[in-house]
Order: C-alpha cells, then sequence, then structure tokens
C-alpha cells in the first residue's frame, strides 16, 4: 500500500522548502500552527512567521495589509473559520484589492472527524468561489497539494487553498505536471465520468474500479480547481459520455456541483447526479465512517453512477 | 515638529470646501465625519508625513490609511490638494465610470487601502506596519472613528499592534461622539476611549482635534515614543467648520443641496 500522506502535512513540508528560496514568503497563523503544519516554517524562519492569535478576522486583515506592502502571505487556519469568520475581510481587503494572500486553509470537510459539526466545513468552496478574482483550489494528494501550493504562491493575487486532516494515499509522482485551471484525466473511461475534488478522488478511483468489474467503463477527473473551473474538461466529459457525477466533500450547494452544473447548464446540458455532504450538519465520528454516513464514500459514488446508468 | 502653521491652516481651509462641493456635486456621501477630521488630515499631509505626491510609490514613504472610509471626501480633498491627481475628479466623486469610489480605492493615486467596512483598515495597517518595520519603510498613520470602535476586529487589531510593538504605527481617533443613529453613548458606548487603548497597551495622547499645534505636537510625541504604538484620541465636532452641520448626526451620511452647500462655502469663504 503506498504511502498515506495529509495535504495539511505536505503544506508543511512545502513551505519550510518555499521559505528558502523565496524571501518575500511570509507565513501566518491563528494559534494552530501545530494543526496547520505552519510551525515548520516558524521555526526555521521565526522573522517571517507571525502568529495572530485567536482572532480570525485580524488574521486575513493583518496578511492584506502585508500583501498591499509587497510581501506574498501565506495565512492559515481551519477552513471553517478562515472562510465563515474571516469572509467579509477576506472579500473586502484581500479579494477587492486582489491581495497576494493565499488564503491556506486546513481541515476542510466532514474528514476533520471527531471534532464534529461545528468544525466541519461544506460551505468554504461555495463562499471563496463568490469573489471575484479568487483562484480556489483542492488537492486530492500531497504530491499535487505541493505543486499547486508552489503555483499558487508564484502566481500574483488571492488564492483560497483547501487542504485536509486526514491522511490520504499518494496519486500522483512528486515531479507530476499540473496547472492551475487544468483538470487531470486520471482514469480513462467511455460511459460516465466522475469530476471528483479533494478527498472524494480517491473514493471516486475506487468506485471506477468497482464499475468496471459491472462492465461500466467510468472517466475519473481530478478538479483540483474548482475556480477557474477547467470547462473544457467538463464539455469533454460531457460529449464523450453519456453523463456525470460530480463528487465533493462539501455541500452539493455551491461548490463544485455548483460550478459543474453552472458551466454544462450554459455550454453542454448533461445529466449530473452529485455526490457531496446534503444540505445538514455533520457529528463527530471517524473520518471513514463519516464519509459512509454522509453519503461520500466510494459506495455513494458508484451508486451516483449505477443511477445514471438506470 | 513644524511651528509656522498658516500652510496647515490654509490647506485645512481649503480641504474643507473641497469637502463641501465634491458633496454637492455627488449629491450623496459623509460630509460630518469628514469634516471633523479635516485638521488631522491637514497636518498630516501638509507637515507630518514624508510623502511626495510625484512619487507616490516610493518604498521609504510614511502610509495614511483611512479605516473611516465613509470619509472619503475628506481623503480624496486633501489628496488633490496635495497633488496626487487633478481636481477636476473630486467633482465626479460617486459617478459612473469616475476615479473617486463612494469608499477609498487602493487603484487611486495616493490611496494605500481600500477601505469602507469598518474596521479592516486598521487591521490592515498593522500589516502595513509589521511590514514597512521588515523592509526599513516609513511610518503607518490610521484615522479610526469613534463609532468603529464598536468594532471587534478594532479591538483584535489593537492587540495585535501592541504584541509586536509596532512603534512606527500611529492611530488617530476622530471622536466627534455622534454615529448614524445618535450619539455614541445612546447607540453603543464606547467611553472611555483612552483608558481601553491604554490597557490594551497603547501610548495614548489625548488633544482637541481642532488644534492644529496640538495635533501636530501630538504626532512629534507618537513618532519619538518607542517600544508600543500610539492612539491620539482627537476630541472633534462633527461637521467642523459649518455652522449648521456642527454637531448634528443628520449630517453624518447626507450631501448639502444647493443652497445649504452655498452657505457653508460662504461660512468656509469659498464659492461653488
Amino acid at each position: 500500500m503506498a504511502d498515506k500522506i495529509a495535504t495539511r502535512q505536505a503544506y508543511g513540508e512545502f513551505l519550510v522548502e518555499k521559505g528558502k528560496t523565496a524571501g518575500n514568503l511570509i507565513v501566518m497563523d491563528a494559534d494552530l500552527s501545530k494543526s496547520t503544519m505552519t510551525a515548520g516554517f516558524a521555526k526555521a524562519f521565526p522573522d517571517r512567521f507571525f502568529n495572530m492569535g485567536i482572532a480570525e478576522q485580524n488574521l486575513y486583515g493583518v496578511a492584506a495589509g502585508l500583501a498591499v506592502s509587497g510581501k506574498t502571505v501565506c495565512a492559515s487556519t481551519f477552513a471553517m473559520f478562515a472562510t465563515g469568520r474571516a469572509f467579509e475581510i477576506i472579500r473586502n481587503s484581500i479579494g477587492y484589492t486582489h491581495a497576494n494572500v493565499k488564503i491556506c486553509a486546513t481541515h476542510a470537510g466532514i474528514t476533520v472527524g471527531e471534532d464534529g459539526a461545528s468544525h466541519q466545513t461544506f460551505e468554504d468552496i461555495a463562499l471563496m468561489r463568490t469573489i471575484p478574482g479568487m483562484t480556489v483550489l483542492n488537492p486530492s494528494d500531497a504530491h499535487s497539494a505541493k505543486r499547486l501550493l508552489d503555483l499558487a504562491v508564484d502566481a500574483d493575487g488571492p488564492f483560497y487553498i483547501r487542504l485536509g486532516r486526514a491522511t490520504v494515499p499518494l496519486l500522483y509522482d512528486a515531479d507530476a505536471a499540473l496547472a492551475v485551471g487544468k483538470g487531470c484525466c486520471l482514469r480513462e473511461g467511455r460511459d460516465y465520468a466522475i469530476l471528483a475534488t479533494g478527498v472524494m478522488v480517491h473514493e471516486a478511483l475506487q468506485a471506477a474500479e468497482t464499475l468496471a468489474g459491472e462492465g461500466l467503463s467510468v472517466r475519473v477527473i481530478d478538479m483540483h480547481t474548482i475556480k477557474p473551473l477547467d470547462g473544457l474538461i467538463v464539455e469533454q466529459a460531457a460529449r464523450e459520455t453519456k453523463g456525470l457525477v460530480t463528487a465533493e466533500e462539501h455541500s452539493v450547494i455551491g461548490g463544485l456541483f455548483g460550478a459543474v452544473a453552472e458551466y454544462a447548464a450554459a455550454h453542454c446540458p448533461v445529466r449530473i447526479v452529485p455526490v457531496g455532504q446534503q444540505d445538514a450538519y455533520g457529528e463527530s465520528g471517524k473520518p471513514d465512517e463519516l464519509l459512509k454516513k454522509y453519503g461520500m464514500s466510494a459506495d455513494a459514488v458508484a451508486n451516483a453512477v449505477r443511477r445514471l446508468a438506470g | 515638529m513644524f511651528t509656522d502653521f498658516k500652510k496647515t491652516e490654509a490647506a485645512a481651509k481649503a480641504i474643507r470646501t473641497e469637502i463641501i462641493k465634491q458633496l454637492y456635486r455627488a449629491g450623496s456621501g459623509h460630509p460630518g465625519g469628514s469634516l471633523s477630521a479635516a485638521d488631522i488630515a491637514a497636518v498630516l499631509y501638509f507637515g507630518e508625513m514624508r510623502i511626495d505626491s510625484k512619487d507616490p510609490s516610493r518604498p521609504d514613504r510614511d502610509k495614511f490609511v483611512l479605516s473611516k472610509g465613509h470619509a472619503a471626501p475628506l481623503l480624496y480633498a486633501t489628496l488633490a490638494e496635495k497633488g496626487y491627481f487633478p481636481k477636476e475628479e473630486l467633482y465626479k466623486l460617486r459617478k459612473l465610470g469616475a476615479l473617486l469610489q463612494g469608499h477609498p480605492n487602493i487603484k487611486i493615486p495616493g490611496v494605500e487601502m481600500s477601505t469602507g467596512s469598518l474596521g479592516q483598515g486598521f487591521s490592515a495597517a498593522v500589516g502595513m506596519a509589521l511590514a514597512a518595520r521588515m523592509d526599513g519603510g516609513g511610518r503607518v498613520y490610521v484615522l479610526l472613528g469613534d463609532g468603529e470602535l464598536e468594532e471587534g476586529l478594532v479591538w483584535e487589531a489593537a492587540m495585535s499592534a501592541a504584541h509586536y510593538k509596532l512603534d512606527n504605527l500611529c492611530a488617530v481617533v476622530d471622536w466627534n461622539g455622534l454615529q448614524i443613529d445618535g450619539r455614541n453613548e445612546d447607540v453603543m458606548t464606547v467611553a472611555p476611549i483612552g483608558e481601553k487603548f491604554t490597557s490594551f497597551g497603547f501610548h495614548v495622547i489625548s488633544i482637541d482635534g481642532h488644534s492644529l499645534p496640538a495635533i501636530a505636537g501630538a504626532f512629534e510625541e507618537a513618532r519619538t515614543h518607542k517600544g508600543c504604538p500610539t492612539v491620539i484620541v482627537a476630541k472633534t465636532v462633527k461637521g467642523k467648520g459649518v455652522s449648521f452641520m456642527e454637531n448634528e448626526a443628520g449630517w453624518h451620511g447626507k450631501a448639502p443641496n444647493e443652497e445649504e452647500a452655498k452657505k457653508a462655502l460662504a461660512e468656509l469663504g469659498g464659492a461653488l
């Protein structure tokens, strides 16, 4: 079995490495540096790390001030508090100024697990994607996370990068060629296509394997970028297969399903079955148990494809 | 410290005149809190700050953030008076396609931060002061309203400014006592302001916000006070300089009509 590494772990390692060459990089946190994994950077580059305490609004407000002064800032806390509590600061001080702030938010989705509903955000992608000029990334493994983080830090403007707490298997080689805004087809298929993002890419690949045993040829695409959406890859999937499934560890309202459905409705009408958190809060439990209970397991994805197949 | 206040006094008068002219033409906006801080802006831009409108992005410049962003006419009048953009722009304030937006936008020459949502400018100023300290930049000044102090973010920002010992940061509170719905103490009590900032770790200076020597002296004291940020609590009169606007909450967010504008300008020694 392949190594399992959390994307937040990859983030921590990336920062320490990037800090060596990117002298302009500032890292900030809100008293969660051991959980978000910014602690390694804090130790290696103490002069370029600012802990803002338990004050997420000020975390992003100060990040904006550093960024408009010419710094590149990675500012981290849990996804719930970054996008929920600080939304309007991100919108007005970071989005409106197109500031070079990378909102690297960890512990997203239901795989937060035992902390329960107050910490399980299913709204973050929806919130961030409505901000003009905000790029929204949701990597599925440690290698793609490092690559996408590198591209984000070198790019101009605000980014939202969704990172997870749970460990996940590696899908990509360390030197895999990835580009922001370009989905990756990880498995070819002619009958149906699953557009998956983050943790759900793993579930989608398992589902496709199961369905192959039932004679169904299912394409799996890693939509690591939610915004700007890779319309071309959606359109190809819509035209070349008989239907789409979206799979995300996020509300079925406003996230990947929303983005794909909006695009498809305008450009390539197609039936799409969403897999994601229904309009409900989560609860405490182990990540795998929660994915199962709330309909975001490989089984749930396979069932969604079976629904399309009738 | 400069001692000849003739230039500053003239600037304050010109700023007040342009505030009225802008708002009359815009048909909406905030005169009360713009007029109350005109003397503070005049001292900052015509004495205290090291800035050059010909080289607005020089790295070691001092920076000003208008955290009470609704006083945009004050900032715009000051910047135009200082030569950052032509005065004609002032009279297109709030019009479709104009340079000057209803609240400050960072794309406007001389504007250091987009503001308007209260509390956020103070937070950004803390970030700018951190960056300036790292890079050998200038000082950072931020103007807050008294009603603005009701925002929780203000106190998160204050806590962090003191924690990081930002003695290159100077906040000014325009304490005119009024906010949209009435007097501070009737809407939400913000007093005691100085004591709050003292307990948050600030050096506090209380002054008459319409005395030019007092304002200049406070900035001088702030510049030389090391080890912590300074806040200047400036007691002001909302609508200062226009008799019928003074101390009237109703003039927080209402533009003068032609008759009112003419009357106001007559008091200020200007004309439409």
